[in-house]
């Protein structure tokens, strides 16, 4: 992850400097979205089956303690080893120990945010251990040494001539071949010899069943599965609330999860680990790294439900405009925004602010999670907490007062227009007004409604 | 039918002409309208800053001024919503409850509690229509493209009355505009691209007017169109049904 | 212990037990042609699906792609001779596989996905390292949904099992869409 100080405003402004690239990383995600209508229009029950999703994982957040033990016990029936992490650096250190215990040099991994979200591959490096990531939009901004933008879409920021020159510089592709073609077919041959050479694969997990002990991973590029029977020990690494009861709710979810997130019907691969092979070590690492504290804020627990399809990035007017980057965390979009807080209230008091509220988040969320209602109520938490800057505390408690009391309003406002009328260049100055910036103010009236009324009909 | 008419703030001072049309409109259709004159704002604004806690004077004044209509009737679908979500009134619950329950937005009072089928209005020009987030996810007055819904629309229903009007529709029919309160400042530089990308996508169309029920949201389109010198004019969805 | 405090603090912190929801299958959708539907879906994902009246047709593709020396593998006695070594194949030889034929448990209409389980494949890699892919799915096996698929697999008794849907592919550059990313560059379901 990049060490950055900047805020979401700041670094969206950058991005938009760009405008052409900026536009066109509007529409590519917009087409995303556009196909995600056009699949779920397929589904005549699609609402419906956003319900039950969203029931079955309430009912999972209010069992979570038992559906763990039972993962458990299933898991470890079935000759998989269990692991548990409080926070990111146990996560870390139970994998690198793994790989001690095991004289592994050479790992593949195939995409897991929550090894993003733990910093897994730089602790790793540092380790001596040599890293691939597997997924192409991975592959590519691991070359490029830069954190992923969008969690489904990693390297959705770049346009081909960008990858073309990565992989020239990388792979020795041919200077100037932009064809995506081309370029996934290096990617291919280069990673089929990592895939041989590996020791060790690591995969997240869309889904851990706790009645089999068995788990489920989703890709369309097949690199999680060529990782993983390929290698001798396969690691994967889950969140706790990748857990679902039953291995029937899959047919709610993987209905749910690739329609959302990228239109289409299913995914490629959806792979159902539950035993190792003959003669190869499975090890599941299960994560809380804050989780736990999240389900215990009423307002915020539901957002545990996410199954990190990014249909709320892709459908975020703000997401589109401002890049993953702009959001600093290995979660961005509106889902980021709601859960970074919980992690790092002082890090992440931008985010739920980088918002407009539209709601267009809640309404593309395939588990019904109330995205943009917790983005409301995070800021809320975070002016009553004290991570709001002192000039916009100023500044709404000077509103607050004018708004509460009728008399000032009306001198406020007297006030107001009288000064855009007469001195137009205070407020129409770019520095200190950002409203003024790029827009024209809106033209004083000589009367306020207030003034026209009394004269029309009267009254005091 | 006695209707307390509720002018946000900042129509109140720099769009009176929206409400002037929201009354006469209103009276039209036969509605007894009172304008309590002491009345501010919602409390949006602080509200959506996180400062909710700082909106409770301006909450108590709002109860005061609204308390004895049977209904309250203002020409922004967001100050509504926002009433509608967070009235709270710690010493007059019960009224705030009241209100809560019977504050309406302009369009769905005229389509679901005076169910207007007709209306003598004329306006014959080529508008667009700009459906704002808070009047439609928050209201309810139109289906949302996200949904597998049936499609509905409040808005065009009145449109659809007034003579003359040629009525254009973006591609991205319900793409927020990037206004978002205190956003539209402290996210200038997003707040202003959403606005720009909303309105190109309007005059691409050929359109004169863009309209719609939330002055918000078209001030700072109109801002916009203003600072690039279009000929492209907003106008609220009240105007229109007025004239 | 990690486990002890993430499970006290998780039992501390959840909410009071809801209930599941009951999942009414009967308000799903439901197809006049699950063959048709299937044969349409797969080919939208970059699939084929083939109805054939005998296997004899097949096992004389098999026999005419071995002649060509490529290194194909069989699991399906009615097609010729089965690979013997193919479970403890290492995955260097695998990596050279040209064609695998498969037989798949069971295929979903909605979404063009076939099951194998884990004895199907015979070598866990084997429907992923192969350059080309074939599965043969019997056309009564075919299901409306994935409520369904999952009410006919026991998913969880074999160590391993797939649901396969077209070949490999990613648009990861720019959107544009790619066949043939890691795994299979061609998948063709034959429905007999």
């Amino acid at each position: 992850m990049q060490a950055t100080t900047k805020n979401h405003a700041q670094l969206s402004e950058a991005f938009i400097a760009d405008e052409p690239r900026t536009d066109w990383h509007d529409e590519t995600l917009w087409f995303v979205r556009s196909k995600r209508d056009k699949a779920v229009h397929q589904v005549p029950e699609w609402e419906l089956l956003r319900e039950w999703a969203s029931a079955i994982k309430n009912h999972t957040l209010s069992n979570l303690d038992n559906y763990l033990v039972d993962f458990e016990r299933n898991a470890n029936a079935n000759g998989v080893v269990v692991h548990w992490a409080s926070n990111a650096s146990d996560h870390n250190n139970i994998v690198l120990k793994i790989m001690r215990d095991n004289q592994v040099k050479r790992v593949v991994k195939s995409k897991s945010m929550l090894t993003e979200e733990c910093h897994l591959n730089p602790f790793l490096i540092e380790n001596g251990i040599e890293v691939v990531d597997t997924d192409l939009g991975e592959r590519i901004v691991q070359f490029r040494n830069e954190p992923p933008s969008h969690i489904v879409l990693p390297a959705i920021h770049l346009k081909k001539q960008d990858v073309s020159e990565t992989f020239h510089e990388h792979l020795h592709t041919e200077k100037g071949n932009n064809d995506p073609q081309y370029l996934t077919e290096a990617a291919r041959q280069h990673l089929r010899s990592k895939f041989i050479a590996s020791d060790l694969a690591i995969t997240g997990v869309n889904f851990a069943i706790a009645e089999t002990g068995g788990f489920v991973v989703c890709t369309n590029e097949g690199n999680a599965d060529m990782g993983a029977h390929a290698a001798k020990i396969h690691i994967a690494c889950m969140g706790f609330e990748k857990i679902i009861p039953k291995l029937e709710h899959l047919g709610v979810f993987l209905r749910l999860l690739a329609r959302s997130a990228t239109g289409q019907p299913t995914t490629t691969y959806n792979s159902h680990f539950h035993r190792p092979r003959n003669g190869q070590q499975m090890h599941i690492v299960i994560v809380d790294n804050g989780r736990s504290k999240q389900l215990g804020r009423p307002e915020f627990r539901n957002s545990l439900k996410c199954i990190r399809c990014a249909a709320c990035f892709n459908t975020c007017p703000v997401y589109r405009r401002s890049g993953g980057h702009s959001y600093h965390t290995a979660v961005a979009g509106p889902i980021g925004s709601i859960l970074n807080p919980n992690i790092d209230m002082r890090a992440n008091a931008d985010l739920p602010f980088a918002s407009t509220l539209c709601g267009s988040c809640s309404n593309v969320c395939p588990v019904k999670i109330d995205i943009h209602d917790q983005l409301w109520k995070w800021r809320q938490v975070l002016v009553a907490e004290g991570y709001v800057a002192n000039g916009k505390k100023l500044g709404m408690k000077g509103m607050a007062f004018v708004l509460a009391y009728p008399k000032v309003y009306r001198i406020a406002g007297k006030m107001g227009r009288w000064v855009m009328r007469v001195l137009p260049f205070v407020t129409n100055n770019k520095l200190l007004n950002p409203w003024y910036k790029q827009r024209e103010m809106p033209e004083a009236p000589k009367a306020s409604f207030r003034d026209w009324y009394r004269k029309n009909r009267g009254g005091s | 039918m006695k209707v307390g008419l509720f002018v946000p703030c900042y129509i109140d001072q720099f769009y009176p002409q929206v409400a002037v049309a929201t009354l006469q409109l209103l009276e039209k259709q036969g509605c007894e309208v009172v304008f309590p004159l002491n009345q501010t704002c919602c409390g949006q604004p602080m509200a959506n800053s996180g400062f909710a806690n700082l909106a409770k004077g301006c909450d108590r004044n709002f109860v005061e001024n609204f308390d004895g209509v049977d209904y309250i009737v203002g020409p922004s679908g967001s100050c509504v919503l926002h009433l509608k979500e967070h009235l709270h009134d710690g010493n007059n619950e019960a009224k705030a409850t009241y209100i809560r329950q019977h504050v309406y937005e302009l369009v769905e009072f005229l389509v679901d509690v005076l169910k207007v089928e007709k209306l003598p209005s004329s306006f014959p020009h080529k508008v667009g229509l700009h459906i704002s987030c808070h009047g439609q996810r928050g209201l309810h007055l139109s289906s949302m493209s996200e949904l597998v819904a049936p499609p509905f629309s409040k808005p065009e229903k009145l449109l659809s009355m007034v003579k003359g009007l040629q009525l254009s529709k973006p591609a991205r029919m319900d793409e927020c505009c990037g206004f978002g309160g205190t956003f539209c400042v402290f996210e200038e530089a997003v707040s202003v691209k959403m606005g720009k990308d909303r309105v190109g996508e309007h005059a691409a169309n050929g359109v004169e007017y863009i309209t719609g029920a939330d002055t918000s949201c078209l001030m700072h389109l109109e801002g916009i169109l203003k600072r690039q010198g279009s000929t492209v004019k907003t106008i609220h969805i009240a105007e229109i049904l007025n004239s | 212990m990690s486990r002890a405090s993430i499970l006290t603090a998780i039992t501390n912190n959840k909410p009071s037990l809801v209930d599941l929801p009951i999942i009414d299958i009967n308000a799903v959708i439901q197809y006049d042609d699950v063959v048709a539907q299937f044969k349409a879906v797969l080919e939208s994902i970059g699939g084929l699906a083939i109805e054939l009246n005998n296997m004899q047709e097949l096992e004389s593709e098999v026999q005419a792609e071995k002649a060509k020396g490529h290194y194909i593998i069989n699991t399906l006695p009615e097609l010729g001779e089965v690979d013997k070594d193919l479970a403890t194949q290492v995955v260097a030889t695998l990596e050279t596989v040209h064609k695998a034929y498969l037989r798949g448990a069971i295929a979903v209409a909605e979404n063009g996905a076939v099951w194998l389980y884990e004895h199907q494949m015979v070598n866990r890699l084997s429907p992923f390292i192969c350059q080309h892919l074939v599965l043969v799915v019997e056309k009564r096996n075919i299901v409306a949904t994935m409520h369904q698929a999952y009410q006919h697999i026991d998913a969880g008794k074999e160590g391993f099992g797939v649901f396969i849907a077209g070949p490999s592919k990613t648009a990861d550059i720019e959107q544009s869409l790619v066949i043939g990313a890691h795994g299979a560059r061609s998948l063709v379901v034959y429905l007999v």
